[in-house]
């Protein structure tokens, strides 16, 4: 009877057997294949989301062209020359998000954006990558599990980017940033009693958290706990995607067919909401399908994480694999009405290009662990 | 050293592993509860969140029923539906509204209240749906805006039904006219039922009918977007129209009746006794009541309502008289009915009357006095000793039971919105509203139809075509037919009718020997109105006018004129075999006998002489060879 860590090395090691040329080539096929198949089935739903709009599904394609080409650069590098970097880009990213407090571009109430002639973009999503790095570098120089100076410093370096995000403010993005960092000091090794010790702070400090929290974020939450409150306003959101879900039923209304996104009921569908869309669509068997496919590549990337030989590579992979996970989690959660409002995309699939890079990049890291295992092992 | 190095790095190896299956094993929770929560949506309230989501994109529009046409006896549209056309903005199509009305503005003008009403219908519509910024385009300016349309994207020229009525000042008083829902008329009408219809019937038969003209909505559903614009029209129910009204009224009647009134501010009335139907009804003078139907601007409204003639004002259902003199022959039936006289017991008239123990005499408009004379000369001259003694003897409870069954002191229920009653005194009444008892000197007043005795034009009309019939009372109505559909068959309106309490017909014939000798006897205060063609049983009446409006601005010539007594002519035609009962009342006139009596007699003509040779047919009646 083999432990399922056991068995996860199993699988590993048959899908190196088999992928000998896609190895040498820095790329995991598995991944790659999943990771594909969820864009294309993205782009679909996304034609029906944008109102059939070509265009904006061939943006969109391009987007993703551009994110797996980056993808596939960042595979190239190895574990190693990712590690150098940790410390530089931690630092970077930390600069960009108070610049951004001070210089940066508002919009819609909060100042996420920087301008940098060329491209604007938000400097919170370094953070995503950035933060696990750090992370990793860090922890990997300590013997695991962390001991309790390790752990309060670590806890430091995770506070400082999420607080910084939070300020600006985008709770979702500081929640996939924290999820990133308290994901990487879980798969360290930190303690049970540690984790339950933090836990119960986090209870305490939830108060404190609500009185940092703007009027927006406050109403977020409040409509979450009830959205029947205030049906036109905030909580239509909420109400017209469970609608929509709802009204889906087990096989949807058809591909094209969904009234609700249709005829403009569903608010930013193409974007944050688009899951409802699938839900409405191809119903409760097109979301499962969905489910599994983003299933295996949180499996693949969790075994990835446990395959590599060094503990950098290892945290830094299985840190990456949860923030997608974390992604889907809150944005089903979200639109399902499970958890209150945060703008957080359906990750590879919500229209838009910030969160499609850098989960992208991600992915590049997992296939770059998995493929530059026994480089850096010979080193 | 190594060996502990590596046994550490495979602890910690281990150790990651345990985490990540960990981890692995919270997605999959994480992932069943979203699952879990997906079936609850998608499978156990599926049918709740379908009926939202159907509720949500369908709305049901209502279609406005088209309202019933009104017809005259022949046939003569005396309320129509007309296109009406307005120009229309869709503000979503147009970039500078401004510029875009401006521009408007010199193709068709816009005044500063067309503006007004613009910006307040625009806060209240959705954007793409169109905004009138001028009501009742002719076809000139519509003619002018077509031709430059393409230079106005968004801006339409918009068509819908609209109530005209063509006989215009003729009709008013008649047909009424239908103006937008008010509040309190929200408050009382279904309003389901009235979704989709702007209007509805303010006065006259349009309001009496409104229920039958208006029709019922119909529905259809229509598939709108998040923003309310249709999509998609589905399946609908139809609107049924309102019917179709045909009157009793013959309109050429109505324009001499109103035309015989000669410019004088007064009513005429008249009803065919067989039916009751009502084939002319004016009251003079009258006003057009096609701005109603727009909304009438303040300043022309204040201008009627102001109108020392008062235009707006009924007075043929409205305006309540003292009946004078035309009360006698009801008065004398009246007597007969109830054993207080026969025909041939003669009355002294000494000129005045005193009641028995009493100093106060009342007189008789003859000073000198008639002497004695029975009924029938009493009715002829107008002798008010007479009537005294007669009301006397009957007593004020058997008088005011007959009178009333003649239909007055209270509304004879006409298809006409706005009717008042009368007023028949009584001591009850009197007790109800002064507090006061009953003196036995008014008993002597209501017989000869003044004091608080009041009755209105229509009353009398009806009264006097029950005593045509000979006793038949029958409720005057103004819709002869009705009908639902065009091709259908007329629906015939049912008569009320009822029989007044006195089956000798000695006493109806005695008394309409009296009234025609009011006509064509020697002594007949209405003798002049004496024609050879066909014979005219009649009365007149004069009515004391006591007081005038308190804020009528003071002239004296004008006064003067209006402290004149209002001239009665109640007369029926041909009395062989009644075809038509008149009632006339010209406020001021003076005398019964020389200003209203002219007027019934031109009625009549007009109805007897120059048109109806024979009573119509109803059209659906199979004539019989």
């Amino acid at each position: 009877m083999l432990s399922p860590a056991e068995r996860l090395r199993v699988d590993v090691s048959a899908s190196n057997r088999e992928n000998g040329l896609a190895t040498r080539l820095h790329v995991d096929l598995p991944l790659l294949l999943l990771l594909l198949l969820i864009c294309g089935f993205g782009l679909i739903v996304l034609y029906s989301a944008t109102g059939e709009s070509m265009a904006q599904v061939q943006r969109q394609a391009v987007r993703l062209a551009v994110a797996t080409v980056l993808m596939l650069g960042i595979a190239q590098l190895p574990p190693a020359t990712l590690r150098q970097w940790s410390v530089p880009l931690f630092l970077f990213g930390i600069a960009l998000l108070v610049m951004v407090l001070t210089i940066g571009e508002q919009s819609k109430g909060a100042q996420r954006w920087l301008d940098l002639g060329i491209v604007r973009f938000q400097p919170s999503e370094i953070l995503k990558l950035a933060l696990p790095m750090m992370l990793a570098w860090y922890l990997s120089l300590r013997s695991l599990p962390p001991r309790l100076l390790d752990v309060l410093i670590a806890s430091l370096l995770i506070a400082l980017p999420v607080l910084l995000i939070a300020k600006q403010p985008d709770l979702g993005t500081s929640l996939l940033v924290a999820s990133a960092g308290l994901s990487t000091l879980f798969l360290a090794g930190l303690r049970w009693r540690l984790i339950i010790g933090l836990i119960a702070l986090a209870a305490s400090v939830a108060p404190l958290l609500w009185s940092l929290m703007r009027d927006y974020q406050r109403q977020r939450v409040l409509t979450f706990l009830d959205p029947g409150s205030d049906p036109l306003g905030a909580g239509y959101h909420i109400i017209q995607s469970q609608i929509a879900i709802g009204s889906g039923g087990l096989y949807g209304k058809g591909w094209l067919a969904g009234t609700q996104s249709h005829l403009e009921f569903l608010p930013e569908r193409s974007t944050d909401f688009i899951f409802a869309v699938l839900g409405e669509e191809l119903g409760l068997s097109g979301v499962v399908i969905l489910m599994l496919l983003y299933l295996a590549v949180i499996l693949r990337g969790l075994v990835i994480a446990a395959a590599a030989s060094d503990a950098y590579s290892r945290l830094l992979a299985g840190s990456v694999t949860m923030v997608f996970f974390v992604y889907l989690f809150v944005n089903m959660g979200m639109v399902t009405g499970l958890l209150p409002v945060v703008g957080v995309p359906l990750p590879l699939i919500s229209y838009g290009g910030t969160s499609l890079v850098t989960l992208m990049m991600g992915f590049g890291i997992l296939m770059s662990v998995q493929t530059c295992r026994k480089t850096l092992q010979r080193e | 050293m190594l060996g502990e190095a590596f046994e550490d790095r495979r602890g910690e190896k281990r150790l990651f592993r345990w985490r990540a299956v960990f981890l692995a094993a919270l997605v999959l929770l994480c992932l069943s509860l979203i699952v879990g929560r997906l079936v609850q949506l998608q499978v156990v309230r599926h049918d709740h969140f379908t009926t939202l989501s159907d509720d949500n994109r369908i709305k049901v529009q209502p279609m406005a029923p088209t309202r019933g046409l009104i017809y005259d006896r022949d046939g003569v549209l005396l309320a129509d539906n007309v296109p009406s056309y307005s120009l229309t903005i869709a503000p979503e199509k147009v970039e500078d509204l401004d510029a875009t009305i401006a521009a408007l503005g010199e193709l068709v003008p816009i005044s500063e209240q067309d503006r007004e009403r613009f910006e307040r219908l625009l806060a209240q519509r959705r954007r793409f749906e169109g905004v009138p910024i001028r009501l009742a385009l002719n076809q000139r300016e519509r003619a002018r805006f077509a031709v430059q349309s393409h230079r106005f994207p968004g801006v339409e020229i918009a068509a819908e039904l609209s109530r005209f009525y063509p006989e215009g000042e003729h009709t008013a008083h008649v047909v009424g006219y239908v103006g937008r829902i008010n509040e309190q008329e929200l408050e009382r009408i279904d309003r389901s039922d009235y979704a989709g219809s702007s209007h509805i019937g303010k006065v006259g038969v349009e309001k009496a009918h409104e229920d039958i003209l208006h029709g019922h909505v119909g529905y259809e559903q229509a598939v709108v977007n998040a923003r309310g614009r249709v999509l998609q029209r589905r399946e609908q129910k139809a609107p049924v129209s309102g019917q179709d009204l045909h009157l009793f009224l013959d309109m050429d009647l109505q324009r001499d009746a109103a035309a015989a009134l000669g410019g004088r501010r007064g009513a005429v009335v008249a009803i065919e006794p067989g039916s009751g139907g009502v084939l002319a009804l004016v009251s003079a003078p009258s006003y057009d009541p096609n701005p109603f139907v727009g909304g009438i601007g303040f300043q022309a409204y204040a201008a009627l309502r102001d109108d020392i003639d008062k235009p707006l004002y009924n007075r043929a259902v409205r305006g309540q008289y003292p009946p004078g003199s035309t009360i006698k022959p009801f008065v004398a039936l009246a007597g007969l009915a109830t054993g207080a006289t026969h025909i041939h017991d003669g009355k002294y008239c000494p000129g005045y009357y005193q009641l028995p123990g009493h100093s106060h005499r009342y007189r008789c408009w003859r000073k000198r006095g008639h002497g004695t004379l029975a009924m029938k000369d009493a009715v002829i001259q107008s002798c008010d000793v007479y009537f005294y003694r007669l009301a006397h003897d009957m007593g004020i409870e058997r008088l005011d039971d007959l009178l009333a069954e003649f239909g007055f002191g209270s509304p004879t229920g006409a298809d006409i919105a706005g009717e008042l009653g009368g007023l028949l005194p009584s001591p009850e009444w009197k007790r109800r509203a002064r507090n006061q008892p009953w003196f036995p000197g008014e008993t002597l007043i209501v017989g000869i139809g003044q004091g608080a005795f009041l009755a209105t034009p229509l009353q009398l009309a009806a009264a006097t075509a029950a005593m045509a019939n000979g006793g038949t009372f029958i409720q005057p109505r103004l819709v002869a037919a009705t009908r639902a559909i065009l091709g259908a068959p007329l629906q015939p309106t049912e008569a009320q009718r009822h029989q007044i309490p006195d089956q000798d017909p000695t006493h109806w014939q005695a008394v309409l020997d009296a009234m025609t000798d009011v006509v064509h006897g020697s002594r007949g205060t209405a003798r002049r109105i004496r024609n050879e063609a066909y014979r005219i049983a009649g009365k007149t009446g004069t009515a004391q006018v006591f007081s005038i409006g308190q804020n009528e601005t003071y002239n004296e010539a004008e006064v003067a004129e209006r402290m004149r007594d209002h001239a009665l002519f109640i007369s029926f035609a041909p009395i062989e075999e009644p075809r038509i009962a008149v009632a006339v009342i010209v406020e001021n006139g003076g005398h019964g006998g020389s200003t209203a009596a002219p007027i019934a007699r031109a009625v009549m003509d007009s109805w007897l002489l120059d048109r109806r040779v024979e009573p119509p047919e109803p059209p659906e009646d199979e004539s019989v060879p």
